[in-house]
């Protein structure tokens, strides 16, 4: 008879929030903190090799990248008594010889951008293309047994071409005829490993170039060239230089490639021929199998130098390749 | 019949693709170019393939430009230098790649014996024929190093680039800026820093395990860009529907983003281990190498195919360097087939 008072029960009112649920928060909390290692791997690097290389730099001072010499004296007990580190001779020959690859490789790696980019029918673009790629993914030892074995002799019929014409430069000089293992040959071996980098950034950037304005350079009858230094080299001019930049931080720190070519030794050497170089990665290489505990803070602490030195470098790449945008003057 | 006539009348011409008397005038230059080249060659003091090289570039620059001038004046004279120049780039590029893989084959296939994959090289010297020993341990000894920096490295990539594509918060620009910049960082500087955070402090000895914490470091970068570009392919469609039909963002990025990307995102992995496998110098200084068998991560050295390599090629002995191309070649095979595998998931559509 009471069936009417049936129970209706009525719902609670439906919260509507947009805060997240327990799961999203925990997920939110896993994912930043995955996406913050890099920083904290960054931060690690930077603080153990600063801790382990603190006691050199310190007493060694400006002197670390000023001078250069790597002696250690120790007396019978095998305790140092003095020590005398410093880096500039490696310093330099790590510039000397990633600039020159650079100035080697970004002629000829705009030359195959431009070509992949606007001259090269499709399939040879393709096939380019992916052969670029896996050049790009060659390890260094590769390059650098190839290097040796293979380049060197030509590397130094080459160079006693250039200082046979052109010896009177300061920079081509070489009076003792020493040709092998020269900072030359270290460049060339580094531009062939950074050409892939900088062809490939080369070539995204050229191939965003704003088509409107090329079809327009076109259809004012200019020839394929002129619309190239037009529209794509004024757009493109950032990127480029930023593709090098990023060449350039790599070969900083590539390490065993170098090390097989170059002939390391602790003097400032400017004549590029001449079979003379530095190069901090190698020396660090050559110096760790003998070094002692002391030594190896040395070693810290050029590693340390390395890494501030591509850290720069790599910055200024990615300001330069970001600031690019899509103006076309 | 009619209609093939009509459809023949109004087929569209292309006016600007070479026609078949410029493809043989081309023809004719280049063959003439080479020609004076090796007369040139010949008659002057020049030699050797650098000499051969530069005058038939001059040579077929010249003619091809100066022809063009004859025809249309000098902006199309300009055209033909620029395009025979970048043409000359491009051959420069592939110079040396064909070089190498050349060298390593024609080097590393004398090498190649069924036992090679099976032995070790601990009961040899420098000195013995490359039909002798092999290089099992390394190549177990790369799997494990390879093994382990992927369980460590695989996830923080991938988390790296689920924060950049779906959280999207504030850190996004600097964390896009850092992994750019932990890409750069020198190999050997990765090593040294396990060498002063673990090795020298800790445990003293070493070990594969260090060598693939050093390696990781070197291969989150390559993941988490990859993955990144993989993720921002996914449409936002496919987002939108997985949080209309209810679901948190961390059931559609689970069950949604993630699937959706599987096969980008294995390619990501794949790049990230062909990164890794030839890596050198900081196995030199963490992993060390030996010439045996050694299946524990955690103690002693362990020999790899970079450490393979590189300890033939030091010895310095013809065979043992005979061994080290034999070594390169093994590693090329390697990234030759990671290559393709990745290559051949990017190619698929993604979010199949």
């Amino acid at each position: 008879m009471s069936t009417t008072e049936s129970t209706y029960v009525i719902p609670e009112k439906r919260v509507v929030t947009t805060k997240p649920r327990f799961s999203d928060k925990v997920f939110r909390a896993v994912v930043t903190t995955g996406g913050l290692s890099s920083l904290i791997v960054l931060g690690l690097i930077f603080g153990f090799l600063l801790y382990q290389g603190f006691d050199i730099i310190k007493s060694q001072g400006f002197d670390f990248i000023t001078t250069s010499r790597w002696d250690i004296t120790y007396d019978e007990a095998g305790n140092v008594i003095s020590s005398d580190f410093g880096l500039s001779a490696m310093l330099i020959g790590t510039i000397l010889c990633s600039f020159l690859a650079v100035l080697i490789a970004v002629p000829v790696s705009v030359a195959t951008a431009l070509y992949l980019t606007f001259y090269a029918p499709h399939w040879i673009k393709k096939t380019m293309v992916t052969i670029i790629d896996l050049m790009a993914a060659f390890p260094s030892i590769l390059f650098g047994i190839w290097a040796y074995i293979i380049l060197m002799p030509s590397g130094v019929y080459w160079a006693k071409l250039i200082n046979h014409y052109l010896g009177f430069i300061p920079f081509f000089e070489n009076k003792d005829r020493y040709f092998q293992g020269s900072p030359f040959i270290a460049s060339l071996i580094l531009a062939i490993m950074i050409i892939p980098i900088i062809t490939s950034i080369s070539r995204e950037i050229f191939s965003q170039a704003p088509l409107d304005r090329i079809q327009a350079a076109y259809a004012l009858g200019a020839t394929r060239w002129a619309m190239i230094k037009a529209v794509v080299i004024p757009h493109g001019r950032n990127g480029v230089i930023g593709g090098a930049m990023l060449g350039l931080g790599r070969a900083m720190g590539e390490t065993v490639a170098v090390y097989t070519v170059l002939n390391i030794v602790f003097a400032i050497n400017w004549k590029i021929l001449f079979g003379v170089g530095g190069n901090v990665a190698s020396l660090i290489l050559t110096k760790f199998g003998e070094a002692s505990a002391y030594e190896i803070k040395g070693l810290m602490a050029a590693g340390l130098v390395l890494f501030v030195l591509t850290l720069i470098v790599n910055f200024a790449s990615d300001q330069l390749i970001r600031r690019m945008g899509g103006s076309g003057k | 019949m009619t209609t093939n006539k009509i459809y023949e009348s109004i087929l569209p011409t292309r006016p600007w693709q070479a026609s078949m008397k410029d493809r043989l005038t081309t023809g004719f230059v280049l063959v003439f170019a080479l020609f004076i080249a090796t007369l040139l060659v010949k008659i002057t003091g020049l030699s050797g393939k650098l000499g051969f090289f530069v005058v038939f570039v001059i040579v077929f620059v010249t003619l091809t430009s100066g022809r063009e001038y004859r025809r249309f004046g000098s902006a199309s004279a300009k055209d033909a230098l620029v395009n025979a120049l970048v043409a000359v780039g491009t051959f420069l590029t592939l110079i040396p790649i064909g070089s190498i893989i050349f060298e390593v084959i024609s080097k590393g296939y004398k090498g190649i014996y069924l036992g090679l994959f099976t032995s070790d090289m601990s009961l040899n010297s420098p000195n013995d024929p490359a039909n002798v020993g092999g290089l099992g341990h390394a190549i177990i000894g790369t799997l494990i190093l390879v093994a382990i920096a992927l369980v460590i490295s695989v996830p923080i990539g991938i988390l790296t680039a689920l924060y950049l594509t779906e959280i999207k918060g504030k850190f996004s620009q600097p964390i896009r800026f850092l992994v750019q910049a932990m890409s750069g960082v020198p190999s050997i500087v990765a090593g040294l820093f396990i060498l002063s955070a673990i090795l020298y402090p800790i445990t003293k000895q070493n070990s594969a395990f260090l060598g693939s914490l050093s390696l990781a470091i070197l291969m989150i970068p390559t993941v988490a860009r990859t993955s990144e570009e993989v993720l921002n392919l996914i449409p936002n469609d496919l987002r939108e529907a997985g949080v209309a039909l209810g679901g948190t963002q961390w059931r559609t990025v689970a069950m949604i983003v993630v699937p959706a990307a599987k096969s980008g995102l294995l390619t990501a992995v794949i790049l990230g281990v062909a990164r890794i496998a030839g890596e050198t110098a900081p196995i030199l200084l963490l992993a060390g190498g030996g010439d045996r068998f050694n299946l524990d991560p955690f103690s002693g050295p362990m020999g790899s195919l970079p450490y393979f390599i590189w300890n033939s090629f030091k010895s310095g002995t013809p065979e043992s360097i005979a061994r080290a191309w034999t070594g390169l070649l093994v590693l090329l095979v390697v990234l030759l087939f990671l290559f393709s595998a990745a290559r051949f998931l990017g190619n698929r559509k993604v979010g199949k």
